[in-house]
């Protein structure tokens, strides 16, 4: 039986009077990759961070409607937010390093969470390094200032971070957009080894990227969810007309 | 030549020159009191306190100043210190664009330019009113108000700049407020901290008024806070005050003394500000 890990029912976001998402109802299943592709300012990212509850930082954000992750409407009063996100990650669009080594940067999420112990640390640090495919070039240098690393080597040390406090879900506000193309490839390259373990929910205006990582594609325009299908219905046959224009491009 | 030319060439003169005078009206200052100074500095004016007779030029030195003034302006920065950085934290993480943040934040502006004699003579008030006499305490009390608004004006300027994805990243991860402002905010604005608690303390070690009535003055150096202390800028005031030039040199020595201490803070506060800034996120 199909079972969601993520279900938004009649979720609707404003901004004062700008009402940016209109109604989403949307399942997400789990261990996939889901693109939300569409127009800028179609609300590509305010669906991203209304699902860790990060939209809350907004001056004057209003919410109506439901988040259900793993049955648990995250809007509740009685959830408590910083669990929400600690299931739920966050990769932003440009790396958003902490004031602190590379190790530290890592570190800072599990030791929140109640991780003191060293050695515990230490491999914490170790395991999600390699998992993000940095292990090998700062291996040396864990305590230098994080802010030293190439912007490639920056997010995937922020994506190590994410992982680091053992998330669900991962949400990535258009990873790749602050990279050049070989870093870009490369945390491609992670967020499809990673799906074997999460749910990955992606915004990206790039719609050879969400081609080459998506199975689920989710189309949104000017804040109304238009079509969502696999990807390779959505991409290649969509059904709905404003769909099939963004597709080709008549629209962006 | 043309008028755009012209023009460059005019304002980048004109930024030039004023730059110059700058430097040059430190250099003068420092030169002048250096060189009326210098005759006059001597071991026995730092080791020893006044002996009788020394404000008439007999034996001593103004080691009660140099003690008094670093007990004053040392107490009254950590008390302000105490207070500020929760102060700056609160009106930037918490009250952020509250109506209480910016009263607040021109309450402290209007304070930053209340004189310092107003301060004194107000510590001297509240003195009597608890019938306390002139003494370390009442010093580093009005020192204190004196502070407070230079340390956290220059706090929540820098703690206002801190780019918000820095704290983004923090709650992300499901950090709380209090982790997030302790663990990332104080972090990033290390640098900018101790420039604050420096330039307070500038302020601070250099006054006179402030000090003249709350703290008072003394040949002895305290034992206890509630003796009166000797201050460095009183001890230029009184010196300069004597009609005898052998006195007034004095003077100018203790101003190189006040010069030789706020400097060499600033230096070493300036090496440990490079040394905070290697983790910090530009």
């Amino acid at each position: 039986m199909f079972e969601p890990h993520i279900s938004i029912e009649k979720l609707n976001v404003y901004y004062g009077e700008h009402h940016a998402l209109k109604n989403i109802t949307l399942d997400i299943s789990e261990k996939m990759i889901v693109a939300i592709i569409g127009p800028s300012g179609c609300g590509k990212t305010t669906l991203l961070r209304s699902l860790n509850r990060m939209i809350d930082l907004v001056d004057g954000v209003r919410v109506s409607g439901k988040v259900l992750v793993d049955r648990v409407n995250i809007y509740e009063n009685s959830v408590d937010i910083t669990s929400i996100r600690k299931k739920i990650g966050l990769i932003a669009q440009t790396p958003n390093l902490l004031p602190m080594s590379i190790y530290d940067n890592i570190a800072y999420g599990p030791r929140i969470h109640g991780t003191k112990n060293r050695k515990e640390l230490d491999q914490i640090v170790e395991k999600y390094l390699r998992a993000s495919d940095l292990w090998n070039e700062v291996q040396g240098r864990l305590k230098e200032p994080a802010s030293k690393l190439s912007t490639g080597q920056q997010q995937r040390l922020c994506l190590a971070r994410a992982l680091a406090v053992e998330p669900e879900v991962l949400l990535c506000d258009e990873p790749t957009s602050a990279l050049d193309p070989i870093s870009a490839r490369r945390i491609e390259g992670q967020l499809l080894a990673l799906k074997k373990y999460y749910t990955i929910i992606f915004v990206t205006h790039i719609l050879r990227q969400a081609k080459r990582l998506s199975d689920y594609v989710v189309f949104l325009y000017l804040g109304e969810l238009i079509e969502h299908g696999p990807a390779e219905d959505v991409l290649a046959d969509p059904r709905e007309l404003r769909t099939q224009a963004y597709v080709k491009g008549e629209i962006s | 030549m043309d008028k755009r030319k012209l023009e460059e060439r005019f304002f980048k003169v004109l930024m030039i020159v004023s730059t110059l005078i700058v430097l040059g009206s430190l250099m003068a200052v420092l030169v002048v009191v250096v060189f009326k100074g210098a005759a006059a500095i001597s071991l026995s004016m730092l080791t020893q306190t006044p002996r009788g007779g020394y404000y008439l030029g007999r034996e001593g030195g103004i080691l009660n100043a140099i003690v008094g003034s670093l007990y004053l302006a040392g107490g009254a920065t950590i008390l302000a210190y105490l207070i500020s950085l929760p102060t700056a934290l609160y009106l930037n993480e918490y009250a952020l664009k509250s109506k209480l943040a910016s009263f607040t934040r021109q309450s402290l502006d209007v304070l930053w330019s209340v004189p310092s004699i107003i301060y004194g003579s107000f510590g001297f008030t509240v003195m009597i009113y608890l019938g306390m006499r002139a003494s370390l305490l009442g010093g580093i009390a009005a020192l204190t108000l004196l502070e407070l608004p230079i340390m956290i004006r220059a706090m929540d300027e820098v703690i206002r700049m801190i780019p918000h994805k820095l704290k983004e990243a923090s709650y992300s991860l499901g950090a709380t407020k209090l982790e997030t402002t302790l663990d990332v905010t104080i972090r990033q604005a290390l640098p900018g901290i101790l420039t604050a608690i420096l330039l307070a303390f500038g302020r601070a070690i250099g006054d006179a008024a402030s000090v003249l009535f709350t703290a008072g003055y003394t040949d002895n150096i305290p034992a206890s806070l509630f003796d009166p202390a000797a201050s460095l800028p009183l001890a230029v005031f009184f010196q300069l005050g004597t009609p005898f030039p052998e006195v007034q040199q004095r003077a100018y020595a203790s101003g190189v003394m006040l010069l030789v201490i706020v400097l060499s803070i600033s230096i070493v506060s300036r090496v440990q500000t490079k040394r905070l800034m290697k983790y910090v996120i530009r």
